[in-house]
């Protein structure tokens, strides 16, 4: 339930930092990056320049992708330096 | 300047569920300065893209306090939030260093938001102002601004069949900031995260006002694939149509020198706000651009040389 | 409690009175008249009278934007303009609100272009009056600089921001006795700075003044209508408070002999001083007339203002601006309606008055009170909306 006028805090304010991390935009995707880790050398470009923040990154290697939020762009796909990313059609996926 | 591997273990403070396109080259400039900034930082926005997809509410991608105000005050904002604060450090009522970032797209920046801009400039405000430039007003539909190219389509100066799009050159806006002379002004691009982020950091130590623009590579606006978002980038600096460079304490330095200079129509070709350009009737709008880079990127070489 | 006498204009008056609130911001642009309230105040700055930091905006629209980035930030922050300026600040009047930063504006009430002029009328104000601003009209320095000090407090009780105006030259530059707080009394009064939040807090960031579409923007902007009936409480408690500690109390309006009166003019700022003079020499004449003064117009304080009038026989309005609607002013509008729920429904008439700056003349508002008793005896209106002091 949305919250009424009387429950709001006032003056628009949003209280709760980030919390757009429970709107999820990973049903946008058309096509779904996989990442082939024999391949990746874990430099992190892809996860510097993916516009989602969607890169998991433990102790400087790269983990995995958040698929709840990945938006599918490919921005990691066509600047892995290792072609360690591969786009993959949703549709074909599922 | 900060690596990967220092970058990567701090926290996101502009996160995912923003409501950008795939591939919005603005919410990777954003992602970027906030990690770079930190968490003892307060975010302006203008009205644009950014301030719409990254704050509806009740979902904010901010981990760091932020507040719009209107679409040309950002800078006007951002200087009323530094003076409360420098008042406060003053009564000895708050210890600790925080930054201001004030950021608007080119619209809200070079147009509607210059006097609010030049004012803040002017009065030596400590902030850090930022331009993410997508050279044009993408939030009401991709309208021309003063930063839209010469020749680009927008929906406000169409390719028509009689005019063929932009008849105008964009501002310098980054030299005219520079002549406000204030200590720090850069122009930066996302593909070169080395070099922006270092510009961010610097910016932040410098004390006073700062001013960094940022080219902002849009897949909607500009007509192009979302995957090539960083290609853009690195095509504008490679053409020398967006140098990357900065203006320390007026002194003018580039910072990065394409080895060979790509014609400019390698990085108009790949988008199709510049489509109409590729017809043999509109060959001189191409060398017509195509001069004014070359004389732009000249005139940048010898100041540089001269260190002026 | 040593209250000090001295002469000062109205703009003098506010200055002081800012001075005193020594607020931790002050983001202004100069305009006549109430250029004079920016200059004084950037004298105490420079001679470390207060310890606010003067920013010296390069427009009023920057002025009154920088006063929202530095109220959001926790600050207690004023400013001062006039007409046009205050016109220049229109857009981010309704984004102060919505964001609810108690900021206070010393406002001056200058006509507003075009054509240019630079005198006294109420169409600035009157302009903005739907933009969720408390507005407080002053009639002389003395209310000016009471207003000002009480402005500041109610404005933090509820968290709206809030104008206290007075009229151009009439009152900004001419001089008046006025009385003078102690500095600590009046920093006793105002109290610690209250503020609905604070962006400095970067342990606990919120996001201000985002997107917000069909879903939530409806509900804040019913926060903001229940602030503004809030107000009305706010007000009369603080002009109680203010009674009780300094002798003048403040309420709505101020009645003037209007116990057995039948006929009454409703008037703002300098013309219901005016107005006094008038209704005492028609009393000697054996007339029933009074005065009814509006000190506050927003919040409109309707029930209270039916009750006051409903008894009356005929009451005239007078506006110091036009709606341009072809239908008279925008105070005749609302006084009016709020009579309209009154089983008694006194006639009402409005008189446009004193565009630009024309002088309104003690025989001209004795011709109003003889329309009005003529109207009472008849019990018709010839006509509804009149215009006073204009050539034909
Ligand atoms: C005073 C005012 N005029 C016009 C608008 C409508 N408007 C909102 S955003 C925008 C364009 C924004 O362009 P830019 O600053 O380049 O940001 P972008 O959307 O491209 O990121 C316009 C024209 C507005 N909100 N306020
Ligand atoms: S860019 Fe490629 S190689 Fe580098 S970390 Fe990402 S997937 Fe691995
Ligand atoms: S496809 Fe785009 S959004 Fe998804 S992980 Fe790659 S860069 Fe990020
Ligand atoms: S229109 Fe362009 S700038 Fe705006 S969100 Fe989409 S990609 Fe980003
Ligand atoms: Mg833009």
């Amino acid at each position: 339930m949305k919250k009424g006028w009387k429950e709001l805090p006032i003056g628009t304010q949003i209280i709760k930092p980030g919390s757009s991390e429970d709107f999820k935009t990973g049903d946008w995707r058309i096509e779904k990056p996989i990442i082939d880790f024999d391949k990746c050398i874990h430099c992190l470009i892809c996860w510097i320049y993916c516009p989602d923040s969607s890169i998991y990154v433990n102790d400087n290697k790269v983990t995995g992708i958040n698929y709840d939020f990945c938006k599918g762009c490919a921005i990691c796909a066509e600047e892995c330096p290792k072609d360690a990313i591969t786009m993959q059609s949703e549709v074909e996926s599922e | 300047m900060p690596s990967l591997k220092q970058l990567s273990s701090e926290k996101d403070l502009f996160t995912y569920g923003h409501r950008a396109c795939a591939g919005c080259a603005a919410s990777i400039i954003l992602r970027q300065v906030a990690l770079v900034a930190g968490k003892n930082t307060i975010f302006v926005g203008a009205t644009g893209c950014m301030e719409v997809v990254s704050t509806i509410f009740p979902y904010t991608a901010w981990k760091v306090p932020f507040l719009h105000n209107a679409f040309e005050n950002s800078a006007a904002t951002g200087s009323g939030i530094e003076t409360t604060y420098r008042s406060l450090k003053k009564r000895g009522k708050i210890t600790k260093k925080i930054n201001v970032i004030a950021f608007g797209g080119d619209g809200g920046t070079y147009d509607i938001g210059f006097q609010s801009l030049s004012g803040a400039m002017e009065r030596r405000h400590d902030m850090l102002y930022l331009c993410y430039n997508n050279e044009a007003y993408m939030n009401t539909g991709i309208q021309r601004s003063s930063a839209t190219p010469f020749g680009a389509h927008t929906t406000t100066s169409p390719a028509g069949t009689v005019i063929p799009g932009k008849q105008q050159f964009p501002k310098d806006l980054t030299e005219a900031i520079a002549a406000h002379d204030i200590p720090y002004v850069a122009q930066a691009a996302p593909h070169n995260w080395a070099d922006f982020t270092k510009k961010v950091e610097k910016a932040l130590t410098i004390e006073g006002p700062t001013f960094i623009n940022v080219l902002s590579p849009c897949p909607l606006g500009w007509v192009y694939p979302p995957h090539l978002s960083i290609k853009m980038s690195k095509l504008a600096a490679e053409t020398c149509f967006w140098p990357l460079y900065e203006v320390e304490n007026g002194i003018h330095k580039i910072n990065f020198k394409p080895r060979e200079k790509k014609p400019l129509i390698e990085w108009t070709k790949l988008q199709g706000r510049f489509r109409h350009l590729l017809s043999e009737s509109n060959k001189h709008i191409v060398e017509e651009a195509q001069k004014e880079v070359d004389r732009k990127w000249n005139r940048l070489l010898k100041m540089a040389e001269a260190k002026i | 409690m040593e209250k000090m006498i001295v002469a000062k204009t109205g703009n003098e008056a506010m200055a002081e009175a800012m001075r005193q609130i020594n607020p931790d911001v002050v983001a202004a642009y100069p305009i006549t008249p109430a250029t004079e309230v920016v200059q004084i105040f950037s004298s105490f700055v420079a001679d470390g009278r207060v310890d606010t930091e003067f920013v010296p905006a390069e427009s009023e629209h920057s002025a009154l934007s920088a006063c929202v980035g530095a109220a959001a930030a926790g600050g207690r922050v004023m400013t001062s303009t006039a007409s046009q300026g205050l016109a220049l600040m229109h857009e981010v009047l309704f984004i102060a609100a919505g964001l609810r930063l108690p900021i206070v504006i010393c406002e001056v009430n200058r006509s507003l272009s075009g054509p240019i002029n630079i005198h006294c009328d109420h169409s600035d104000t009157m302009a903005s009056r739907d933009s969720g601003w408390i507005q407080i009209y002053s009639e002389d320095s003395q209310e000016a600089y009471d207003n000002t000090i009480q402005a500041m407090k109610i404005a933090e009780k509820v968290f709206l921001p809030a104008i206290v105006s007075v009229d151009a030259f009439i009152i900004s530059h001419s001089m008046e006795r006025l009385e003078i707080l102690p500095d600590e009394e009046v920093q006793a009064f105002i109290g610690e700075h209250r503020k609905p939040y604070d962006l400095l807090d970067v342990d606990n960031p919120i996001t201000l003044g985002g997107l917000d579409l069909q879903d939530y923007f409806f509900e804040h902007k019913r926060q903001e209508i229940e602030a503004m009936k809030e107000a009305k409480a706010a007000v009369i408690e603080v002009g109680k408070e203010f009674g009780e500690k300094f002798g003048t109390s403040y309420g709505f309006f101020e009645e003037y002999r209007m116990e057995d009166a039948d006929l009454a003019i409703i008037a703002l700022g300098s013309t219901a001083g005016t107005t006094k003079v008038v209704v005492n020499a028609l009393r000697e004449k054996g007339m029933k007339v009074g005065l009814f003064k509006i000190r506050v117009f927003r919040p409109l304080a309707s029930e209270e203002i039916k009750k006051s009038l409903e008894h009356m026989k005929a009451i005239a309005i007078l506006d110091r601006a036009d709606g341009m609607s072809s239908f008279g002013g925008p105070v005749f509008h609302e006084i009016r309606s709020c009579l309209y729920e009154s089983e008694k429904r006194p006639i009402v008439t409005n008189y446009i008055y004193g565009l630009g700056g024309r002088d309104i003349f003690p025989e001209e508002i004795e011709s109003v009170y003889k329309d009005l008793e003529k109207v009472a005896e008849k019990g018709e209106v010839k006509n509804l909306i009149n215009y006073l002091g204009v050539r034909e």
